[in-house]
């Protein structure tokens, strides 16, 4: 019991000198489903502007947030930052985010870019339209997602599976706007379109349509701003001889997706995180953090990249992102049945 | 049970906790979302499955007892090169390699540029097999997993004895005979138990079957746990997956009923190896430089091919701290597991009870659940544990001492114990069978103690499978990725994490640094291996 006693003190000493090290220097702690070459730099920035050391753990949206529920009040993730609105609306439904009131971070995130009770803001765009080949579709036939539906684009379109988030989300979408039921039927039409099995990523579709495996493809747009950036000049050959269409353009617009961040229910460094995603949705951070992966900034009045401004404006689709999350598993069963895999 | 038994369970049942989870997740069906996948996706998971197990299992005892026999058996040129060159597509993460290939072989790719520039046609004018297909992805896995069983065989093969072959041909059996009639089945345990590891690894891989759009059980749990988000519906496929590697696990059993493998190690020499000349040792030659060929000079080359152009990468210090990070912990997973796989192997050895032995069955079946599912298992014991530490300390001293299992190495190292352990015991168990019990009883009449027969008896004849055991698990480590992105701690990265964050962004050319020094620093420990098995036959042979 003595020698019990000894040990646990030891214990104690050492890890009070921890504590008293670890709180010594400002810090915040972020769990993060974006890559890390994807937000390091940015954050780095933060850091030699405030002092506040940030520490990162990269990995899968729900696999963070199991880890986040599982760790409870003891977590030490005082953010968390995903790239899709349906991971972020699970993140509200185990609720795992606490809100946050900054006059200066509503003014900058515009009201569909945020959850209604601020618990989380939207950071940048994903814009996921139709490409073409100019060669051998006339735009004029192209309409929206629903008219791709169409017999006329039978063994033509390439897209990736429906394992993907950003299928999964525009399919939620599309429920919203056109009901279950539609959606189904224009889902099942759809898959029989299919120029091949679902493989590989959105830059795979992207290329399918360059190499004339099909002729159209849906993919998100800053797979093709890499290619057209690419330092492989084959990549950006194949990528020249692809065009974008922007889908829905009379209707809803085209599907767009959101990355978000939010402050966890049990944030020990609330002043920090706070000061953090002000500093994530300042001018100068969303030039950065949206131009690193030719995303779209969420803050209006922010200039575009070169390459985003060659695409030229668009309407969006300016659907609640919880909808898109409440809509998510009813997507996936949808196309589960339709035989989209 | 005597106090060491009951030990030895409790871990074994530790162990199989996150297996005990998964399995549990069947006492509440969720009948909605079962009926649902069971009339949608289902049907097709387990033909998806089936078919890869057949293939893969015939592919991986082809590849692997063939070049195991004609390493084991022959003098060729180029044998000392192919001795260890056979092991090396061990280091090579499956899904890298299905990343190459396909950089080569699809329709973008120089191999079908070449075609089409040299015969003047587009694409769909000429039929090209398509790498991305279930097809595919069967001979990614049996190039990637074939050194399993030729590892195991090869060990198999070197220590029997040399008098049933001299027996087999005195009685005028041809050398093809011999081999099918005599080394085969004398071999058939470590051959089993090679098929087996491949097929437990073929079960549980994610990332080739996402990338080539097979639709398989693994892929179907992230999708119903991210997609649908019904994480308690995953879990039961999880619990589907594992009556697969029940079934498994009984067909070895199965092949080597009756049979005890025990070799009579009195006449023993070492099998000469005969040198081969004309078309035999070329035959010879091509039968094992085809395997090196297509699971690793291939896809390293590809590699080293998309890594030119990131060269700078090598002076940053960022990817060292990698390399560093990868190996400590690729080492003392390696060490921890062994250790464990040793008791555990040996408790069941001397206490062959049916509680003991079906726990460590138990224990040893995490090598086919995806990384993922053993990670998320295992988070909400670890925080348990935590927070009650962490009451506890708060109550007795006032200071909160923060997590010390979940999102540290201890939960990675817990999670390595409960993926790989089935690797270190398979090979420590295959080891100890050729070991006689007789052996043990002559030792113990002559007044030896259980350990003295451990230390003086055992572990020189075990030094092999262990030395096996430990880099098998090094490589395994290395490349895990799943479990080690759930569960690391904040700012630790390895080479794994890294290659994969590159290629999920469709980033190959920054995946290829990271993912060559895993090929790097894998290749070292199996040359290693490769050196001891071979001092190891020279040794035993007087």
């Amino acid at each position: 019991m003595r020698k019990l006693n000894r040990l646990l003190t030891v214990i104690a000493a050492t890890s009070a000198t921890l504590v008293s090290f670890t709180s010594a220097a400002a810090e915040v702690n972020i769990y993060s489903a974006r890559k890390e070459a994807l937000i390091k730099p940015v954050l780095e920035q933060f850091t030699e502007k405030t002092g506040i050391e940030v520490n990162l753990l990269t990995g899968k949206a729900d696999a963070l947030l199991a880890r986040l529920g599982s760790e409870g009040e003891n977590t030490p993730a005082d953010l968390f930052l995903t790239v899709d609105a349906g991971a972020l609306y699970r993140a509200v439904e185990a609720d795992a985010f606490q809100p946050l009131n900054s006059k200066l971070v509503e003014k900058a995130v515009p009201e569909h870019f945020r959850s209604k009770d601020n618990l989380w803001f939207g950071l940048s765009l994903r814009a996921r339209p139709i490409f073409y080949s100019p060669e051998r579709v006339n735009p004029e036939k192209l309409e929206s997602y629903l008219s791709l539906a169409d017999e006329q684009w039978d063994d033509r379109i390439c897209i990736r599976s429906s394992n993907n988030l950003y299928n999964q989300s525009l399919v939620a979408a599309l429920i919203e706007h056109h009901g279950a039921e539609k959606t189904e039927a224009w889902a099942e039409d759809f898959v029989s379109n299919f120029a091949r099995k679902p493989v590989g990523g959105d830059r795979d579709q992207i290329k399918g349509v360059a190499y004339g495996v099909c002729d159209i493809a849906v993919a998100n747009t800053y797979y093709f701003g890499h290619m057209l950036n690419s330092d492989d000049a084959d990549e950006r050959e194949a990528a020249q001889k692809v065009k974008i269409f922007w889908p829905a353009q009379d209707a809803q617009g085209a599907h767009v997706n959101v990355s978000g961040i939010g402050i966890t229910k049990h944030a020990k460094n609330v002043d920090e995180a706070q000061k953090l995603i002000e500093f994530l949705v300042s001018e100068e951070s969303q030039k950065w953090y949206a131009q690193a992966n030719y995303e779209y900034p969420v803050r209006d009045g922010v200039e575009w990249s070169e390459t985003l401004q060659k695409w030229g404006e668009f309407k969006q689709d300016d659907i609640s992102m919880d909808v898109l999350g409440e809509n998510n598993g009813e997507a996936v069963r949808l196309m589960n049945r339709a035989g989209w895999r | 049970m005597s106090r060491g038994t009951l030990l030895l369970f409790a871990v074994a049942v530790l162990i199989g906790l996150p297996l005990i989870v998964v399995a549990l997740s069947l006492l509440n069906p969720q009948w909605d979302i079962l009926s649902h996948l069971w009339q949608t996706v289902i049907p097709e998971y387990i033909s998806h499955s089936l078919i890869l197990l057949i293939c893969v299992g015939l592919g991986v005892t082809v590849l692997g007892v063939s070049t195991a026999w004609c390493i084991s058996q022959y003098d060729f040129p180029g044998w000392r090169y192919l001795s260890w060159g056979l092991l090396l597509p061990l280091a090579m993460p499956a899904y890298i390699t299905a990343y190459t290939y396909t950089g080569l072989l699809d329709y973008a790719g120089p191999v079908q540029q070449l075609i089409r520039q040299v015969f003047n046609v587009s694409i769909g004018d000429y039929w090209f097999p398509n790498i991305r297909s279930l097809g595919g992805a069967v001979f990614v896995l049996c190039v990637v997993l074939y050194p399993y069983v030729y590892l195991i065989t090869r060990a198999a093969f070197m220590q029997q004895s040399t008098a049933a072959f001299e027996s087999a041909r005195t009685l005028g059996a041809g050398s093809f005979k011999s081999f099918w009639r005599v080394a085969m089945p004398l071999a058939r345990p470590a051959i089993a138990t090679g098929v087996t590891l491949a097929l437990m690894e073929t079960l549980a891989d994610y990332g080739t079957m996402e990338y080539f759009g097979v639709t398989v059980f693994t892929t179907g749990i992230f999708r119903t746990w991210y997609g649908i988000g019904d994480a308690q519906g995953a879990l039961q496929l999880s619990a589907l997956l594992l009556i697969f590697v029940i079934v498994l696990i009984m067909i070895e059993r199965y092949s080597r009923r009756r049979a005890r493998f025990y070799q009579q190690r009195s006449s023993n020499r070492t099998p000469q190896r005969r040198p081969l000349k004309g078309w035999r040792a070329g035959l010879a030659s091509f039968i094992c430089w085809l395997p090196v060929i297509l699971g690793f000079l291939i896809p390293a080359s590809q590699l080293l091919w998309w890594s030119v152009e990131k060269s700078d990468i090598w002076l940053e210090a960022s990817f060292w701290v990698l390399t560093g990070n990868t190996l400590w912990l690729g080492l003392l997973a390696a060490c921890i597991t062994v250790l464990l796989a040793l008791w555990l192997a040996y408790g069941r050895r001397r206490h062959p009870t049916r509680p003991l032995r079906a726990a460590i069955t138990l224990a040893g079946m995490g090598y086919a659940i995806p990384g993922i599912v053993i990670a998320v298992g295992l988070l909400s014991p670890l925080a348990w544990f935590d927070h009650q530490i962490i009451a506890a300390s708060k109550w007795l001293f006032d200071v909160n001492p923060g997590l010390i299992f979940s999102g540290t190495v201890i939960a990675l190292l817990f999670a390595y114990s409960v993926r790989f352990l089935s690797v270190s015991l398979q090979t420590v168990s295959s080891g100890l069978e050729q070991i006689t019990p007789q052996m043990d009883d002559s030792a113990r009449t002559l007044g030896a103690s259980g350990r003295r027969i451990l230390w003086k008896v055992h572990l020189p004849l075990l030094k092999s499978p262990l030395l096996a055991a430990l880099i098998l698990v090094l490589v395994d480590v290395m490349k895990e990725l799943p479990a080690t992105l759930v569960l690391r701690p904040f700012d630790f990265n390895t080479l794994a994490v890294r290659a994969f964050e590159m290629a999920s962004d469709e980033r190959l050319a920054d995946a290829g640094p990271p993912a060559l020094m895993i090929v790097a620093v894998g290749l070292i420990p199996v040359m290693m291996l490769s050196r001891a098995l071979r001092n190891k036959s020279i040794k035993t042979g007087d």
